[in-house]
């Protein structure tokens, strides 16, 4: 029982950044849709960006994070700017293989710059955990699962209650709808992968102080964003949220309880499940963004 | 031309009802069209017409209501199980493999009257090879037919506006119909090319090929069909020959005086059946 | 005079052992044709219907670990007290097993995942491609994981006690290898020059107009997905019994997107698209390797497959046949003979 409130609790925790993760992805393929291969790299790019500000430039971690996360949302701008303005209207599997160029580029510009070595990040939380009866969690932790809560709360509220959010809804139900109503569609594509690459960057740069940082480590990331989004619905914020945590659930439940070799199975199990009974995802509807 | 006496109905609906979320497209129809004979199908646009063929060919569910073609129900059918029955559509907006040449077009429409199955075409039996040969005379002999025949080199979205819509009509007779369903096939046409495409609707007839015809251009609907149904806001107001409909008062009222009214806005509004076709797959 | 050209170009292939004198480059050669016949098989999928399956080398892992265990034979702790075991079997009779394991396959996932299109399909078939990975990492009893299997035995031919020919050296690999190219280049191109492989086109370019003419879409798809990932499980199985050692990493996602730059480049949808897609992207690596590190080289690739999708989109071989045919036709005006698609390329 106390095993299981920890794997709860873990999966509570882990859940936060897979929500981020999957919002990201969701929202660019929602509004835009374009299926996000750099997502991975943006998490993978986010870590790293936290590795060097801490690691060799020694900068506060906090203020790391904030910068790790603001290059995040500048590095998704000029991916879009550059790689997917020009292909406005193209098919989706134009923009696919775009992106599958634009992530195998990065990934190996990544283990260029950093070589292939795995890197830890220091961090300035107390070393011990925090005990409750038998559950413990270590502050770090704690911190990380904060934040991202903070981070999902905010992009609701964007795009809930601001002009760029209500543009979003817009340009999500009907783009050329919204184009005719004084929307402007560029600025809001821009500003949609640039918050969802923020939020990837963001799930990367607090997981990385967690696990190690890697080049390849992306690739996972992005396989179970995908998991995450499929669940929820493509296109549904809310779903990615759930769907965040109801695999960070099953992955710390299958690998307490199946084998822990399977833990990243669970993810890729789970869509092909979903997508026998429910193809349009647990909370499809249609629904819209928000 | 002269009304033949023909008795046999081919396709029936009845009480056709088609809802899109709220709203309703198509309030208990109910016609039937005979075997051999052409029935134009008219109405102001969002009367429900393109949604009915939509019912009929298996593109969308209806909510309620009954189908049959030779007595048999297309209900629950998908789009190709219907024409696997021998009923063919074309669509409203055009519709052809743009990508390919209009020899391939109609080499794709053949699909239906072709046998040979993945595995002799695998191993490359000469029966293979033999039903090609055939079926290329036959593309050639189809393309012909609508006058395409110059043209078959040319892509498909290459060629001009009217003769995209004598492909498309090319590649729906190439899949061998017993019954056509036409959407608007003149729409977009100039006369001449109006005229012409007349000429090889009496062609199709003389093939005994059943025609359901959804047209706005009345000159044409009224010079090429053997009875005519007249549809308003989703139900049948009136049903007769073309002589007979251009009397009926209901008509005149209902549609016509309408149309000559609001012509020029009828053209450029949304066409709600358009919109509502949705792609139903087994 | 076509059929002329096609023999003399395969027999020019087969000749190459008897000249080369460099086993470096005949193993370079081999291991292109197998990635060749991989890039054939998704052209299949991606090119003719249109659907983009980035799980590809789930299908070319399954042929190889299939083909491999089968000819090492296995055995399997059901209960305690039971102990399935497999005999091994011979070679060829392993490759063929990969051949349907891998169709088979390909036909559960086209049955799944048809039901749904587009992006769906992508993430299905990555993550298919993903559980198969975990779980030749996992299923150690079986597949030893990062072990990998090792000692796998090398095509064998024989007749039992007449005559017996093991393929240990690099030749007769090779010609094992453009054998089978030619194999599944043949079986696709009479496919889609036929009613199914036009059925399969029609899908891609207009898919109502496409039911409605009475092509039965689940059908069609599914029937590419079975020989798609047929001659992918053949790639696979070749490969295994040529380098004779198989692990989990025979899945990683890398291998698709290999696949998918070679037929991207080439052109899908046509004929020799993945033949020369296949060629560049199998010898490239060779040529750049002197000079350029790993990580530098899948830089030029990331960047090479965007430029191409921006200024070639169609790939090489169709920019190729149209720069030809305005060659060919300006002085004596536009040659009509209405061919299949891709049928000249």
């Amino acid at each position: 029982m106390d095993q299981f409130l920890q794997h709860i609790l873990n999966a509570l925790i882990l859940g936060g950044t897979y929500a981020l993760l999957g919002i990201g992805l969701t929202l660019i393929f929602g509004i835009m849709r374009v299926v996000n291969f750099t997502h991975g790299e943006l998490y993978t790019f986010g870590a790293y960006m936290m590795f060097m500000f801490v690691m060799p430039l020694q900068l506060n971690f906090f203020l790391a994070l904030i910068l790790a996360v603001l290059l995040g949302v500048v590095l998704g701008a000029m991916i879009e700017f550059i790689l997917l303005k020009p292909l406005r209207g193209a098919d989706i599997d134009t923009t696919m293989l775009i992106m599958i160029g634009a992530w195998i580029t990065m990934q190996n510009m990544e283990q260029f710059a950093w070589s292939g070595i795995a890197k830890s990040i220091d961090n300035p939380f107390p070393v011990d955990p925090l005990v409750i009866g038998t559950i413990s969690v270590s502050w770090n932790r704690i911190f990380m699962f904060a934040v991202a809560s903070a981070l999902i709360a905010g992009t609701y509220a964007l795009i809930r209650w601001t002009k760029l959010g209500k543009a979003m809804r817009a340009t999500f139900q009907d783009p050329e709808t919204a184009a005719l109503m004084g929307v402007r569609i560029n600025s809001v594509y821009i500003a949609t992968f640039a918050l969802g690459s923020g939020l990837a960057a963001a799930a990367g740069a607090l997981l990385g102080p967690i696990i190690v940082v890697y080049p390849t480590m992306g690739d996972l990331a992005a396989l179970k964003a995908f998991a995450i989004v499929i669940l929820g619905g493509l296109g549904s914020v809310a779903g990615a949220t759930i769907g965040g945590f109801i695999l960070a659930m099953m992955e710390e439940l299958g690998a307490g309880y199946i084998s822990s070799g399977y833990r990243d199975a669970m993810g890729f199990l789970l869509i092909i499940i979903i997508l026998l009974f429910r193809p349009t995802g647990l909370f499809a509807q249609k629904e819209r963004v928000g | 031309m002269p009304a033949k006496t023909i008795q046999q109905e081919a396709l029936t609906v009845d009480s056709l009802e088609v809802h899109f979320g709220g709203l309703l497209a198509i309030n208990s129809m109910t016609f039937d069209v005979r075997a051999g004979e052409v029935l134009g199908l008219i109405g102001p646009n969002g009367a429900g017409k393109t949604t009915a063929f939509n019912a009929i060919t298996g593109y969308i569910r209806p909510s309620s209501g009954h189908i049959a073609y030779r007595g048999a129900s297309l209900a629950g059918l998908s789009p190709n199980e219907v024409a696997d029955l021998g009923v063919v559509r074309t669509f409203q907006k055009t519709s052809v493999f743009g990508g390919q040449s209009a020899f391939d077009n109609v080499l794709m429409g053949l699909h239906r009257r072709q046998t040979r199955k993945a595995l002799h075409i695998i191993f490359g039996l000469p029966s293979v090879a033999a039903e090609e040969r055939e079926m290329r005379d036959t593309a050639r002999e189809v393309l012909d037919f609508v006058g395409l025949g110059p043209r078959a080199d040319e892509l498909g979205s290459a060629l001009p506006y009217g003769e995209q819509r004598l492909l498309e009509v090319a590649v729906a007779l190439a899949a061998r119909p017993s019954l056509l369903l036409l959407d608007e096939p003149v729409s977009g046409m100039n006369p001449s090319e109006t005229a012409s495409f007349m000429q090889i609707m009496g062609e199709i007839r003389k093939l005994g090929i059943t025609v359901l015809l959804v047209e706005h251009d009345m000159k044409m609907v009224m010079g090429v069909s053997d009875r005519v149904v007249v549809l308003n806001n989703g139900s049948i107001i009136a049903d007769g020959s073309p002589g007979e409909i251009q009397k009926n008062p209901d008509v005149i009222r209902a549609y016509l005086g309408e149309r000559y009214k609001k012509k020029a806005q009828m053209r450029s509004t949304a066409r709600v059946g358009a919109k509502g076709k949705k792609r139903a797959q087994g | 005079m076509n059929r002329f050209l096609e023999v003399s170009v395969v027999l020019f292939l087969a000749s190459i052992p008897f000249w080369l004198g460099n086993l470096y480059y005949l193993h370079i050669l081999i291991t292109t044709g197998i990635f060749i016949i991989a890039a054939m098989s998704l052209n299949l999928l991606l090119g003719y219907t249109g659907q983009l399956s980035l799980g590809h080398v789930a299908f070319f892992g399954i042929g190889s670990y299939t083909s491999a265990l089968v000819s090492l034979g296995f055995d399997l702790e059901l209960t305690e007290s039971y102990t399935f075991v497999f005999e091994p079997k011979p070679v060829w009779f392993a490759f063929l097993c990969g051949i349907v394991l891998a169709a088979i396959s390909g036909w559960l996932i086209g049955r799944i995942s048809f039901k749904v299109r587009g992006a769906y399909f992508v993430i299905v078939s990555i993550s298919f491609a993903e559980v198969v990975r975990l779980v030749s990492l996992n299923w150690i009893d079986l597949t030893e994981g990062p072990m990998a299997l090792n000692n796998i035995q090398p095509f064998t031919f024989a007749i039992p006690g007449l005559w017996e020919l093991t393929f240990f050296k690099k030749e007769p690999n090779y010609w094992l290898v453009l054998g089978l190219c030619v194999v599944c280049f043949v079986i696709i191109r009479r496919l889609v020059q036929s009613r199914a492989g036009r059925a399969m086109i029609a899908l891609r370019e207009n898919e109502p107009l496409a039911t409605s003419i009475g092509v039965d879409v689940t059908k069609y798809l599914v029937l590419a997905t079975i020989l798609s990932a047929g001659m992918a499980g053949a790639a696979g199985g070749l490969y295994t019994h040529y380098v004779r050692i198989v692990d989990p990493d025979i899945f990683l996602f890398i291998y698709t997107v290999t696949m998918v730059i070679m037929v991207v480049t080439g052109g899908k949808g046509t004929l020799a698209g993945p033949v020369v897609g296949g060629l560049i992207f199998g010898i490239l690596p060779e040529v750049l390797r002197a000079f350029a590190s790993p990580e530098v080289q899948w830089i030029i690739y990331g960047i090479l497959m965007i430029l191409i999708v921006y200024f070639l989109p169609e790939g090489i071989v169709p920019a190729v046949t149209q720069w030809w045919q305005r060659r060919a036709r300006g002085p004596e005006g536009s040659m009509s003979q209405g061919s299949a698609p891709g049928a000249a390329s």
